[in-house]
């Protein structure tokens, strides 16, 4: 019994973030539409509901009971488990970023390598899709995802080694509470650290495969990229992980620069309002951003993305981890 | 001027003009129609589904002179004439329109001397099969009965420009 109950409240706590997170994923769906719309002076979906507002729910009562159509030459297996893998490995980041203090399933002491590493396998289930459709298209875009992840990558980690030296701890929920300064959200890390903010923000475009880096599903290109094949509930799943993906990508823009669940300024109104409230409301911000980019940024040639990946981003983020090592080093700032 | 290119690539200068030019896009008031719920206004010489006309008296305008058959580019239409028993005057037996291959250039409209066939205004009329947009003279007839009202106002409206 003993060892029973923690293991259900876990299991609760696990449904209730999936639910909640799911719902939340229709609407960000649906704003990301509605966002991109607005910016070309469309109405985007306002059919089913008012504003639309089921729309996404629509959608995927749709994909659910169409048809699956698996390519006669396809490996059917790997064919299938591909998008379960996006899904699941882009859910799974959710484990342990914290909405409010100490508000995650698993408080681990390393959870940020934990995501780093979960967003790093997220490239295997595009792989996978791409070489078991056994198609064209598919096969040349999950090349070009596998190249652009991993440029991407290394300098996502440069960035979070300079947030990691100036916090002194590897949890999220300790990063957070590193930025807990009087100097209210001056303090958060994207004042001192503001190029590594930006870089970091243009890596997760890249590293989630957003517009202007959506080379791996160019239209123009590769009509869809890794999904040509797929349909129905398959595709759900992977256009489900992307967007799970998208949106862990602006939590970590919120914990590790945006101080997670603190208030803009400390005073006696803002700090009765619930930390939750305020780390959706950033998550929402930058969640708006990246529907903006997607909106108004034309896309990366691959030579030109790759160029900003290994002559821009590389050199700017391994020169700031040294710059900021040596600045805490020598002022004295250094974490115990 | 390449340092000048350097500084703005490097502060991303063009992104954030962009970004606002977006933001100013978004909040502008946008054109679409919500189309079965609302339409756009329609000119009185929109060309439409075509329709046979009659008189108030009941008695239909074609005299079967033939001339919308000889102008039409499409080669759609298809008329045949005989005088009519009762009065002996001259009437179609037949008239079709083949809608598919109709081009709604309207010139058989500009060629009727007695404003008998017209293109109303109605431009929603998809079917489920191809035959039921061969017309025939029964299915315009009753086309021109249901669209008079509409017809007629729009030919008034512009008869100052004829």
């Amino acid at each position: 019994m003993e060892t029973l109950l923690p293991l259900l409240l876990i299991v609760a706590k696990s449904l209730l973030l999936i639910i909640l997170g799911l719902t939340a994923i229709a609407y960000y769906l649906l704003a990301d539409r509605k966002i991109w719309a607005a910016v070309m002076l469309r109405k985007g979906p306002n059919v089913v509901g008012p504003w639309g507002i089921w729309q996404s729910f629509a959608d995927m009562i749709k994909f659910m009971v169409k048809e699956p159509i698996i390519p006669t030459t396809a490996n059917k297996g790997v064919f299938m488990i591909a998008p379960l893998v996006t899904a699941a490995l882009a859910l799974s980041a959710w484990a342990v970023i914290p909405v409010n203090d100490g508000w995650a399933i698993a408080n681990l002491n390393v959870g940020i390598l934990y995501i780093f590493a979960i967003s790093s396998l997220g490239v295997y289930g595009i792989i996978m899709g791409g070489w078991a459709s056994n198609s064209k298209y598919p096969f040349l875009s999950a090349l070009r995802s596998a190249a652009q992840m991993v440029s991407y990558e290394v300098s996502i980690g440069f960035v979070i080694i300079t947030v990691l030296l100036c916090a002194g701890s590897l949890n999220l929920n300790d990063i957070v509470k590193a930025q807990d300064t009087q100097w209210g959200m001056l303090g958060w890390y994207w004042l001192p650290l503001f190029p590594m903010f930006v870089i970091f923000f243009i890596s997760a475009l890249a590293e989630t495969n957003r517009p202007p880096f959506d080379l791996v599903e160019a239209e123009s290109e590769l009509v869809a990229g890794f999904m040509v094949e797929y349909s129905s509930a398959p595709y759900l799943l992977f256009m489900l992980g992307e967007y799970v993906a998208i949106i862990t990508m602006c939590a970590l823009l919120v914990i590790l620069f945006c101080g997670g669940w603190l208030p803009p300024f400390h005073n006696e109104y803002l700090d009765q309002v619930p930390g939750v409230i305020w780390f959706v409301l950033k998550l929402t911000w930058f969640f708006f951003l990246f529907a903006m980019v997607k909106a108004f940024v034309p896309r990366y040639r691959y030579d030109q993305l790759m160029r900003l990946g290994w002559k821009v981003f590389l050199p700017l983020s391994l020169a700031a981890v040294i710059l900021v090592a040596g600045v805490l080093q020598f002022a004295g700032f250094a974490a115990q | 001027m390449q340092i000048t290119a350097a500084i703005k690539s490097l502060f991303l200068k063009e992104f954030f003009g962009a970004f606002f030019l977006a933001f100013r896009y978004m909040l502008k008031p946008k054109p679409t129609i919500n189309y079965p719920h609302e339409k756009n206004p329609q000119s009185p010489r929109y060309r439409g589904e075509h329709a046979l006309r009659r008189y108030p008296n009941g008695e239909e305008r074609c005299i079967a002179c033939k001339l919308c058959e000889a102008i039409c580019p499409a080669q759609a239409i298809t008329i045949e004439a005989e005088p009519r028993g009762n009065d002996g005057t001259r009437r179609t037996t037949r008239y079709d329109i083949d809608m598919v291959k109709c081009i709604y250039c309207g010139f058989c409209q500009e060629a009727c001397p007695v404003d008998a066939i017209v293109e109303g205004p109605n431009a929603e009329f998809a079917t489920e099969t191809r035959e039921e947009l061969y017309y025939d003279k029964q299915r315009l007839l009753d086309n021109g009965a249901m669209w008079e009202r509409e017809i007629a106002r729009n030919i008034a409206a512009d008869a100052p420009y004829r």
